[in-house]
């Protein structure tokens, strides 16, 4: 089983990526890059990353979701994050991350913050 | 409680990382630590190897890195040793500043800091850098 596992889906304008495992330097990580650039490069740049499923990161993944945040912004777009753990909460915290990205806990309130 | 030790001697490459999670998961449940510690421990420990295989050895995998895990009877103890020719963490900027905050990289030993209670360095005479780093019970 991969390490992290990203389902995608459309809801209107707005990508999900429904996200579950670990995002954790190597596989993971790289998982989440991938992913947030094809998106980019298909012209999706609304884009949600639901996390209730992501029980672990790592600085590296914390990273990652910086990286995918700025490249998105870069191009014009938007990333929001959806159903953080409490585990990544407290980390987005301590890093003062929680201040930079747009945070939902619900799916409908996250999907019209983008209108 | 007896005193436990276990030691490895992993290779310098990205999958040595979880390897030595794991490792340091039967450690500590075999150490009988809180669920609480054993995430602080997880997350330095993957950081500290981290560092040892990114930045120490560069990923050249006829360098080691060295774990070793020590059950004390008040703390768990924990070295991981590289050979690379050694920083001074001093030096490492904060990545809470506000020039920092949107790095791509940075937090590992802001982590490490964070999750245990004793965090030092050194430069070994013979070469590479050990990091201990200490959880209390």
């Amino acid at each position: 089983m991969a390490e992290l596992n990203i389902a995608e889906r459309q809801a209107g304008d707005v990508t999900v990526l429904d996200m579950s495992g670990k995002i954790t330097i190597g596989e993971g990580s790289v998982a989440l890059r991938t992913a947030v650039r094809r998106l980019l490069e298909e012209g999706k740049k609304r884009i949600l990353l639901n996390l209730a499923g992501v029980g672990y990161i790592d600085s590296s993944g914390i990273g990652e979701l910086v990286s995918s945040y700025t490249a998105i912004n870069k191009d014009g777009g938007q990333l929001k994050l959806l159903n953080l753990t409490q585990k990544l909460q407290d980390l987005l915290t301590i890093t003062k991350l929680l201040t930079v990205f747009d945070v939902y806990e619900n799916e409908p309130e996250a999907l019209n913050s983008f209108k | 409680m007896t005193a436990e030790t276990t030691e490895l001697s992993l290779p310098s490459r990205i999958e040595t990382v979880a390897k030595a999670a794991n490792a340091v998961a039967d450690f500590v449940n075999r150490s009988g630590i809180s669920e609480e510690a054993a995430y602080g421990i997880d997350m330095a420990v993957r950081e500290a190897v981290t560092n040892a295989v990114v930045h120490g050895n560069q990923q050249d995998e006829d360098k080691a890195v060295e774990l070793t895990l020590k059950s004390l009877p008040e703390a768990v103890e924990i070295t991981v040793h590289d050979h690379g020719s050694g920083f001074n963490p001093e030096e490492v900027p904060d990545p809470t500043k506000e020039e920092n905050i949107l790095k791509s990289s940075g937090r590992g030993i802001f982590f490490m800091r964070t999750f245990m209670d004793e965090v030092s360095w050194s430069i070994r005479p013979d070469g590479g850098t050990t990091v201990r780093m200490l959880k209390r019970r």
